[in-house]
């Protein structure tokens, strides 16, 4: 049976829905996504998990119009600060893809999407973000999650 | 800095794309030109760096293989866009350790054609194989598009439009900064392109990455450049003319990246440039407001408008209103990459940090030509290369 599986380490996917996981330095407090040998910050090399807020606001974005082969685009790329810590670069979907409509601490949430599909049929799971409070979609209740298919 | 280290020889090849010619051909002319500048012969020199980054193995000995052998310490550099500068960085620090009176610097690079630079020459796989989980990142397939970008033009136009949304700067102001350096380089016979555009050309453009349009975006290109240093004590027994055109390093400012919690997802192409460059005034004993021409690294237009605040060179938050006001138009305040910048001069890595000291050195000299900035006495190079290194120089005209 094909599975559904976290583009990124980082993505966990279960039954509370899409979260991001960060290492965080049990010291300073600092994040991390990716595989540590220390914390670049306070130089310690002991971590644990934390989950991070689904919600936060765009802090710097671009239009990217020349990519990778088989990427589609123009698409948004954006970094979220998310709320109560934590920063995250991601594509941002579910909204025309103009600069104009991005102000200052836009607010977006978390969502997935089906990136790809392999050789046995597993699906790879990645994260997005969308607006939070409408500006131009098809609005939902904020702070709801959605998974969204479309790849 | 602790002794003075100055500049005697400086060269660099026209810049543009050369397929029949490889990184030592590049290098030895610039090398040779730049020694046959100071007026000195290669067995002069006692110290030799050469950055370069795509084949840096023993390139100072290939180099010597082509121009002439000499049994001295010579070093390969590979520091990626600030490689040259920082190929000049170890001569200087090998002349202030006395281990030589006189080093050269040459920096060459060939890049062809080479697209986009960054996280889209890895490309995505779908359907080929099954997922493996793989790297720091624990992916299992190109994260390029599908979770962000990382390309070089994705990553400097997220810092250019990061400091946009704080700052209130416009797409307008962002193309002004093309459209001055294309103009600028209609002056520079060494430049890459020399054509200039409009702002609705530039507007108009291809967009790679909003705001960054193709004529905002430098491009790949081969070319090499070279500089020649030596100690005070060694500057003395040279002759009158060579010391009239000497020009004094009054800084030579180096540093990585500091740690901010974002720079494993988006570089802070920011602070480590302030602090660089912070470091580099102390050390001269100048500010913003005494320099007559600045070379700074305009990868993109988005990453010029940005170190214009990072430099010190407008108001804070200023920058927009900075390129409106054309201060650095080369008949503005303070003017910037009179040459044409990265954006058209070009871009061959290894060479771009020799590059900026060619043109700065050459201002104030009085040498520039038709793209002279009269009576220039102070100048200020700076490079950045992601991931992250910052280099700033400031040189000043020889008193003499």
């Amino acid at each position: 049976m094909a599975r559904r599986i976290p583009m990124v380490d980082y993505l966990v996917l279960d039954e509370e829905g899409p979260t991001l996981v960060a290492h965080e330095c049990v010291f300073c407090k600092a994040l991390y996504f990716e595989r540590r040998n220390a914390c670049a910050h306070c130089g310690a090399d002991v971590f644990t998990p934390r989950k991070l807020a689904r919600t936060g606001v765009v802090t710097s974005f671009t239009i990217v119009h020349r990519s990778a082969p088989g990427v589609h685009v123009p698409f948004f790329s954006v970094v979220v600060a998310l709320d109560g810590g934590g920063s995250v670069k991601a594509t941002l979907r579910d909204i025309d893809v103009d600069p104009d409509l991005i102000t200052p601490h836009f607010p977006v949430e978390l969502t997935t999407f089906v990136a790809g599909v392999d050789s046995e049929g597993d699906q790879a799971v990645a994260f997005a973000f969308r607006p939070r409070f409408g500006c131009g979609t098809d609005d939902e209740a904020p702070g709801t999650e959605g998974v969204m298919t479309s790849a | 800095m602790r002794d003075d280290v100055w500049i005697v020889g400086v060269s660099m090849t026209k810049f543009g794309r050369y397929p029949d010619k490889d990184i030592i051909d590049l290098s030895s002319e610039a090398a040779r030109a730049a020694l046959a500048d100071a007026g000195v012969p290669l067995s002069d020199i006692e110290f030799l760096a050469f950055g370069t980054t795509s084949e840096t193995n023993n390139a100072s000995q290939r180099l010597m293989a082509q121009i002439g052998y000499r049994p001295i310490p010579a070093f390969n550099v590979a520091n990626g866009c600030a490689t040259g500068a920082v190929a000049l960085r170890l001569c200087i620090q090998s002349i202030l350790a006395g281990e030589a009176s006189m080093a050269l610097a040459v920096g060459a690079q060939v890049m062809g054609k080479a697209g986009l630079l960054g996280n889209a020459s890895r490309g995505g796989k779908d359907g080929a194989k099954p997922f493996i989980r793989r790297g720091r990142w624990g992916t299992v397939m190109s994260i390029e598009g599908r979770i962000g970008t990382g390309t070089f033009p994705g990553t400097f136009s997220h810092a250019g439009m990061e400091y946009a949304l704080e700052n209130d700067v416009t797409f307008d102001q962002f193309a002004k900064v093309a459209v001055k350096n294309h103009e600028h380089s209609r002056l520079n016979p060494l430049a890459q392109y020399r054509r200039a555009f409009t702002i609705e050309e530039i507007k108009g453009a291809d967009m790679v990455s909003y705001p960054n349009t193709v004529p905002m975006c430098c491009p790949t290109t081969d070319g090499s450049a070279a500089v020649v240093v030596v100690s005070s004590e060694r500057l003395a027994t040279l002759d009158i003319d060579q010391r009239r055109r000497a020009v004094k390093i009054s800084a030579s400012s180096i540093q990585s990246q500091p740690w901010s919690e974002s720079e494993s997802i988006q570089p802070d192409l920011n602070t480590l440039t302030r602090q660089c460059a912070a470091r580099a005034y102390e050390a001269a004993g100048v500010g913003p407001g005494d320099l007559d021409l600045v070379e700074l690294h305009d990868c993109f237009a988005s990453a010029e408008l940005m170190h214009y605040d990072n430099l010190g060179l407008c108001e804070p938050g200023g920058a927009g209103d900075f390129i409106d006001s054309r201060a650095p138009w080369r008949d503005g305040t303070i003017p910037v990459n009179v040459s044409g910048g990265l954006l058209s001069k070009g871009h061959p890595i290894g060479a771009t940090g020799l590059a900026n000291v060619f043109e700065v050195a050459t201002h104030l000299r009085g040498e520039a030509g038709d793209r002279q900035i009269d009576n220039a006495t102070v100048g200020l190079t700076h490079v950045l290369a992601l991931g992250s290194t910052c280099a700033v120089h400031i040189l000043e005209r020889a008193a003499t």
